[in-house]
C-alpha cells in the first residue's frame, strides 16, 4: 500500500489548545483590572438624570454613596412607592444621615477623612424636598463635598 | 491551570460592574456659625439673577417666564453685560493676573426651588448654569491664549476664574427646623 492512504479518511486535524490558557489569562487579567466590586445590594431603583457638564469621580474609596429612589417591588408593601433614602443596605430616614457620615468617616484613615465626597444617586422623578433635607443634614455633618450623580447626556453642545 | 484561570475568569465576569461615576460636583456652603445672625447681605437688585423653579418645573428668571433652553444665553448675558445696561449687573475694576485691570461683573446667581420640583429639573438648571460658566471661561481663554479653559495651566485657570466669576447661591430652604 502506498503511504498516501494512511488512516483511510480526510479527517480535519484537531485545533491545538496549547494557546488556550494564554487567551484565558489575558481575559482574566482584563477583567481583574477593570472590575469594581458592587459594595451594596440596592433596595431602591433609580434612573439617573442626564447632564452635559460632568466631572468624573476620581477616588472611589473616598466616596460614600447615598441612594434615593423608588423601593423595589418586594419592599413596596412596607415602604410605599414614594422615593426613599437608602444608606448602606437599609432604608433610612433623613435623621440617620449624620450618623451615616460619621461612620463613613470612621472607616477611613484619619488624614483622608476630610477629603470624603458624598455622591447622591437620585432617581430623576424624586421631589426636591427630600434632597433639600439631605443637603441640610450633610451641611450639619459638615460633609460639604457633594456630587450629584448624573449620566452623560446624549446630545452634544 | 487553565481550569483555575477559567474559574477566576468567570468569577470576575459575573462580579464586574464597569460603570464610571460621573456627576455634577458641588460644594455646599457651611452652616453659618451663629444662627441668630439672620441679616441677609444686601445685594442690589440689578446684581442678582433670581431663578425660581416651581413645583410644575416651570422657570421664572427675574420675574420672567423662561424655557430651560433660554437659560444659558440669559445667564451669559447677565454675567457679561455687554452693553453696560442699567438692569444688568454693575462692574468694578479688578486687577487680574495675565489680564491686567479689567471690568469684573458683580453679578450673582440665586437659585431657589420648590420642595415639589423634580430632581431632573434641578439637575438641568444646574447643568445649564455650569455650561454657561464654562462657555464664558472658554471665550476668555480663547481670546487670550487661543486655548479652551480646560487646557490652561492652574494659574491661568485661576486668572480666568477671577475674570468671569460665577457665584451661584442656593437659597436656604425656608421650612427648615420645623417638622418634616
Amino acid at each position: 500500500m502506498s503511504k498516501f492512504r494512511k488512516g483511510g479518511g480526510k479527517e480535519t486535524p484537531e485545533i491545538s489548545t496549547a494557546s488556550l490558557p494564554d487567551i484565558v489569562f489575558m481575559l482574566l487579567f482584563f477583567f481583574m483590572v477593570s472590575t469594581t466590586m458592587r459594595d451594596v445590594e440596592l433596595n431602591v431603583s433609580y434612573v439617573q438624570p442626564q447632564a452635559k457638564e460632568l466631572t468624573k469621580l476620581e477616588k472611589k474609596d473616598l466616596v460614600s454613596n447615598i441612594h434615593v429612589g423608588v423601593p423595589l417591588r418586594k419592599y413596596q408593601k412596607t415602604f410605599g412607592t414614594e422615593s426613599r433614602i437608602q444608606l448602606n443596605d437599609k432604608f433610612a430616614t433623613v435623621d440617620d444621615i449624620q450618623a451615616f457620615i460619621a461612620s463613613e468617616r470612621e472607616a477611613r484613615k484619619e488624614e483622608l477623612r476630610n477629603k470624603l465626597t458624598t455622591s447622591l444617586k437620585v432617581d430623576r422623578y424624586t421631589k426636591m424636598g427630600i434632597i433639600v433635607d439631605i443637603k441640610q443634614e450633610l451641611r450639619k455633618a459638615s460633609a460639604l463635598k457633594l456630587n450629584y450623580s448624573a449620566l452623560q447626556g446624549a446630545e452634544g453642545n | 491551570m487553565a481550569d483555575i484561570a477559567f474559574l477566576l475568569l468567570i468569577f470576575f465576569l459575573v462580579s464586574t460592574t464597569m460603570d464610571v461615576d460621573t456627576g455634577i460636583y458641588k460644594k455646599l456652603p457651611p452652616i453659618p456659625e451663629d444662627q441668630t445672625n439672620d441679616e441677609e447681605i444686601k445685594v442690589k437688585k440689578r446684581n442678582v439673577l433670581a431663578i425660581l423653579v416651581n413645583r410644575n418645573d416651570e422657570l421664572l428668571v427675574n420675574g420672567e417666564l423662561l424655557d430651560i433652553s433660554q437659560l444659558r444665553e440669559k445667564t451669559k448675558e447677565f454675567i457679561l453685560n455687554p452693553n453696560n445696561s442699567e438692569d444688568l449687573p454693575e462692574k468694578h475694576v479688578k486687577t487680574v493676573p495675565y489680564f491686567g485691570d479689567v471690568m469684573v461683573s458683580k453679578g450673582l446667581v440665586s437659585l431657589q426651588n420648590d420642595r415639589g420640583t423634580s430632581y431632573e429639573m434641578y439637575i438641568r438648571v444646574q447643568d445649564e448654569l455650569a455650561i454657561a460658566a464654562r462657555e464664558l471661561k472658554d471665550e476668555k481663554a480663547m481670546s487670550k491664549w487661543g486655548k479652551v479653559y480646560s487646557e490652561l495651566d492652574k494659574e491661568q485657570q485661576d486668572a480666568v476664574k477671577k475674570y468671569v466669576p460665577m457665584a451661584i447661591s442656593e437659597a436656604e430652604p425656608k421650612n427648615v427646623g420645623g417638622k418634616r
